[in-house]
């Protein structure tokens, strides 16, 4: 892809998808959107600054080795399933602690659900661009 | 392979290797077998240590502490410890002692501990000691609880844990052809034995509605007049026979002697044959007294004893001729089960007892005249009462117990024997001529033995005879002594364990009969003398007798090749069905699949339902239509085309279509995951291809009408499946519970979302789990052939 | 819809398996792909279908509205999806890898787990 358009238009895609990617996996709780669709936006974005710039970019963005990710989502993840050991609930039951709730107002909510859906995100995330860019460098 | 039991030699010990052959190759593969023994026998250092005499401590410790159970036991209490180990299936670790496991719990633990004591010096410097003990040590505990097991599952798992501890110790000598077959032998009758009794206790358990024995054993009306008796009892009886080498399974105990001498004496003699005797005792309340338990017993009994007596006295090697002997006597002990009167039972545990003091003594003075001259055979041993006059002295206490001399243990047992059968209610005449042929058998068997290689002159030895180390003979003559001490003082077995166990069969101590030397001028006496008389004769005339019988057995059929036979044609149809079934085409295995699925759905819908209600297709919008039509359009190119591109072009359409469906039915988070998917999927396939092949071989085209029909079934049996579930009523109960508890408690108003990170979270910990696991595989593959590459 | 969506699971199902059973082993891959789909829109379409719908609760409300697409066989069907993906794409290494070593995509020549009797003699 010698292409010097699309490879400067690709950084900024790249960067809004993973912005957007974000912003998908918080929301999501809510509205459309969640750690499985997260990841997805996340990884397309980061599997298409691999084809405009190659591999060697792509890793280089990402600083951190892609399956290193995954396996660190799913770290999070168990880890978000056991904390409620400490509560004497059931593995997986969700804890929930509110910053700054008054009587009409929740306040904004932080859970051990948010760090799960976190560690589906980058376990989506991970393996995918696991699987993109060992392709993209063997074949 | 096909090895006849009886081959002279039977059980190829390393020191009948090492001592006849040298150290110049063998014919067969045992020369490391010799030279191992050679660190053994020969200026090596000849211990094992300091720890070598530690397991020994073991069975020790379990005898002394058995021995504080006398005590309540001969009181007529019966102690009962209880761990709950699966409750939800009526499972538990609990044991039962009696006088019945009372006694079996001495016997292993007492002669456990002289065998080990014997062992320590008998493979002295074997450089398989510690595995040798470790595996007795496991088989001595799984036998303890076998016996002292109250339920019917535990007592089976400790059944197996026996079967799989004697297959290690016959095979302990793994590098010998001989000692593999035997093992394998053993354990697949003992095996085959034991899965039939699995499904009788289970059975038993279920009719019982019990698994805890002692409560089975005071149900053995409910038991006896159960429909399901006869299956019970075939099954028990099945485990039973095989594991107590009944005829016709018997022929794995012969071969079972390739393993070491101190294994025979203790498995295959004193104890774990027991085992099928000792299950028949135990559960003989409940299952006893009717006709069918009394012939069955009866003819396997009588049959093994006296085929095995006959066959014992063929044999040359001495311990060949203990291990049919050892047969006599367990087929004697199940033909004394199958009566219920006071005799029978008493004579079955007062023998049960001297059998296993003479026997375990036997064998390992046999040991003792293999270590002092190495070999075995009968016509070779003679003169060695001088040389070897410990061993000596053992084995004529020992064996004129086997031959029912007075004052030994073994006159009152034959006594007894001989009561219990004139005394049995339908058969007095079969039962005694029985018992009167094995045991004038067993005398001569006993001059053969013991008196022979001592007194009468023999051939030179493969080795200048010398006498045993005391700690082999220990065990012998400690156990030899008993059977005359308690012989000649009775009263030291009878209240402590004969009168417990006769109370434990047959529900009263009352029934129990006094073991006394002189019972008077009677018909047992008269038995007796006559026993006497036939087997002194016998003794006199058996080697021409063993040529008489030798050329018999040679035209006889043989149960050993009949085995390989057996285990040859089980081999031939694996062979056959695998290459029937696995082809190693692929394509076959998933047509094979899919033909399956496609008649086991196709059949029931036939057989079960009529065909689907197609009336009330609704109006449907263009919109619809045109995604319906899109999805069978692209399904169509992706079968037809012959072009990469048109393919991943056609899936792609599919692929949308289908996400499509999921914006146009209110699930736009399933329908961007799939777009998402759906994009990444043609990334992969376009970077794949760029490096394989085209679909097609130049002038090949992809017809295969066979697969087109199978597929178009397999894809109507679906679409009609799928019909009828669809006019099924639909069971919302949990969507209406996620829906109305996802914000009150879950906090978020996406229910999608929140049923995979909540209320489903562990469910979706396991799917990213498998993503992580498919890319982390992935990333190997690619990576190991890049490397191979390299 | 149902009825149609039921013809189109057929026909799914029916070129996948065709495909499946293919020499060539891509052409399996095509087939494990449209199963996926096939079987997705099974799980989906059981649930019934319900038209523009999404399963969410508005802000401020306690419970979505009446009439509401069933979730839960969405919440499966999502993670079906990315499972599926992650089988696809193992497949497909599995495939290259499979081609790189042996030097064919044709099923029936690759034996080296299995050899033919004549080979294995």
């Amino acid at each position: 892809m010698k292409s010097l358009i699309l490879r400067v238009a690709t950084r900024y895609l790249s960067a809004l998808l993973l912005i957007f990617s974000v912003y998908m996996l918080l929301r999501g709780h809510n509205e459309p959107g969640g750690g499985f669709i997260g990841g997805l936006v996340g990884a397309t974005g980061f599997v298409l600054y691999a084809i405009a710039c190659g591999t060697t970019m792509a890793r280089e963005a990402l600083r951190v080795m892609p399956q290193s990710i995954a396996m660190a989502g799913l770290g999070i993840a168990l880890a978000a399933g056991l904390f409620s050991f400490f509560f004497d609930d059931a593995f997986f039951t969700g804890q929930w602690l509110f910053i700054g709730e008054t009587e009409d107002d929740k306040g904004y909510p932080i859970s051990t659900v948010l760090f799960f859906d976190i560690g589906v995100y980058l376990v989506v995330f991970g393996s995918i661009l696991t699987l993109v860019f060992a392709m993209e460098e063997e074949i | 392979m096909a090895q006849a039991p009886d081959r002279s030699t039977g059980a190829l010990d390393y020191l009948v290797v090492r001592k006849i052959y040298g150290n110049k190759a063998p014919q067969s593969g045992s020369d490391e077998t010799g030279d191992k023994m050679a660190q053994a026998t020969g200026d090596g250092p000849k211990s094992n240590g300091i720890l070598g005499p530690v397991p020994v401590l073991i069975p020790l410790a379990i005898f002394i502490w058995s021995l504080s159970f006398i005590g309540p036991v001969s009181n007529g209490e019966v102690v009962r410890l209880s761990y709950d180990w699966v409750p939800s299936l009526g499972i538990s670790l609990s044991f039962l002692i009696d006088g019945l496991s009372l006694t079996f719990t001495l016997l292993i633990s007492g002669i456990g501990a002289l065998v080990m004591l014997y062992s320590n010096t008998y493979l002295a410097g074997h450089p398989q000691y510690g595995r040798f003990m470790l595996y007795l040590t496991s088989f001595m505990l799984a036998m303890l609880g076998l016996v002292l097991a109250d339920n019917l599952i535990s007592l089976f798992v400790f059944w197996e844990l026996t079967t799989i501890t004697s297959y290690l110790l016959i095979g302990f000598d793994n590098e010998s052809a001989k000692s593999r077959r035997s093992a394998l032998q053993a354990l697949l009758l003992t095996g085959a034995g034991a899965l039939a009794l699995l499904a009788g206790l289970i059975i038993l358990g279920v009719a019982a509605g019990t698994f805890e024995i002692s409560e089975i054993l005071a149900k053995g009306d409910e038991i006896r007049a159960h429909a399901l008796y006869l299956p019970i009892l075939i099954l028990v009886l099945a485990g039973a026979f095989t594991k107590s080498a009944q005829f016709p399974f018997h022929f794995w105990l012969p071969n079972a002697m390739a393993a070491p001498t101190p294994v025979s004496a203790f498995l295959h003699s004193a104890t774990m044959v027991k085992a099928g005797v000792y299950l028949m005792a135990r559960l003989h309340p409940a299952l006893s007294g009717t006709d069918v338990w009394m012939w069955t017993l009866t003819i396997f009994g009588a049959v093994t004893a006296v085929f095995a007596s006959v066959l014992a006295f063929r044999q040359t090697d001495l311990k060949q001729v203990l291990a049919y002997t050892t047969l006599m006597a367990l087929g004697t002990l199940t033909l004394f089960l199958a009566f219920d009167s006071g005799y029978a039972i008493t004579a079955f545990t007062t023998f049960l007892i001297t059998h296993s003091l003479y026997k375990a003594a036997l064998f390992l003075m046999v040991g003792c005249i293999d270590h002092g001259t190495g070999t075995r055979e009968a016509d070779i041993l003679g003169g060695l009462g001088r040389i070897m006059p410990f061993t000596a002295a053992a084995a004529a206490l020992a064996a004129l117990s086997m031959a029912g001399i007075p004052p030994f243990i073994g006159f009152i047992a034959k006594e007894l024997m001989y009561a219990g059968a004139v005394e049995a209610a339908t058969s007095p005449v079969f039962v005694a001529s029985m018992a009167l042929a094995a045991n004038a058998l067993m005398f001569a068997v006993a001059g053969i033995v013991a008196f022979k290689p001592f007194w009468r002159p023999g051939q030179p030895t493969p080795v200048e005879p010398h006498e045993a180390p005391w700690p082999m003979l220990a065990g012998p003559i400690i156990l030899a002594v008993l059977g005359l001490i308690v012989g000649i003082a009775p009263g030291l077995i009878q209240g402590t364990l004969v009168t417990p166990t006769v109370a434990a069969l047959l529900g009263s101590a009352d029934e129990a009969k006094e073991l006394k030397l002189w019972a008077g001028v009677n018909l047992p006496l008269f038995l007796s003398l006559g026993t006497f008389a036939i087997g002194f004769v016998l003794y006199v005339f058996h080697q021409p007798l063993r040529r008489t019988l030798a050329a018999i057995d040679a035209r006889a059929p043989n149960f050993d090749r009949g085995w390989d036979r057996v285990l040859d044609g089980l081999k031939a149809l694996a062979e056959f069905q695998t290459r029937l079934i696995q082809s190693g085409v692929l394509r076959r295995y998933i047509f094979i699949t899919f033909a399956t699925l496609f008649a086991a759905i196709g059949t029931t819908l036939y057989l079960r339902t009529d065909l689907p209600d197609l009336e009330g297709i609704e109006v449907l919008a263009p919109k619809q239509w045109a995604v319906v039509a899109l999805i069978i359009a692209g399904t169509i190119s992706v079968v037809l085309t012959r072009s990469r591109i048109t393919a991943i072009a056609a899936l792609g359409v599919v692929g949308i279509a289908v996400a499509l469906i999921f914006i146009m039915y209110g699930a736009p988070d399933v329908a961007i995951t799939q777009l998402l998917v759906e994009t990444l999927v043609v990334v992969l396939v376009a970077i794949a291809m760029l490096s394989l092949p085209f679909l097609d071989k130049p002038g090949r085209h992809d017809h295969r009408p066979l697969d087109a029909v199978l597929a178009l079934g397999v894809g109507t049996v679906t679409t009609i499946t799928m019909l009828l579930v669809l006019q099924q009523p639909i069971d919302l109960r949990l969507t209406e519970y996620f829906e109305q508890t996802s914000w009150p408690e879950a906090f978020g108003r996406n229910i999608v979302n929140v049923i995979l990170v909540d209320f489903r979270a562990l469910d979706t910990f396991g799917e990213i789990a498998v993503v992580v696991v498919a890319a982390l595989s992935a990333y190997a593959l690619l990576r190991t052939t890049a490397k191979e590459a390299q | 819809m149902e009825i149609l969506l039921s013809i189109s699971v057929g026909v799914l199902v029916a070129a996948a398996v065709y495909l499946m059973l293919a020499r060539n082993v891509l052409r399996f891959i095509f087939g494990l792909i449209l199963i996926s789909n096939a079987a997705n829109l099974v799980i989906f379409t059981s649930g019934r279908l319900t038209l523009g719908a999404p399963p969410l609760i508005e802000e401020g409300a306690l419970l979505p509205p009446e009439g509401v697409a069933n979730a839960l066989p969405q919440a499966l069907v999502l993670t079906a999806i990315v499972i599926g993906f992650g089988l696809f794409a193992f497949a497909l290494i599995l495939v290259y890898r499979a081609y790189t070593t042996l030097g064919t995509l044709y099923s029936d020549d690759m034996r080296v787990a299995e050899p033919r009797s004549e080979d294995a003699g």
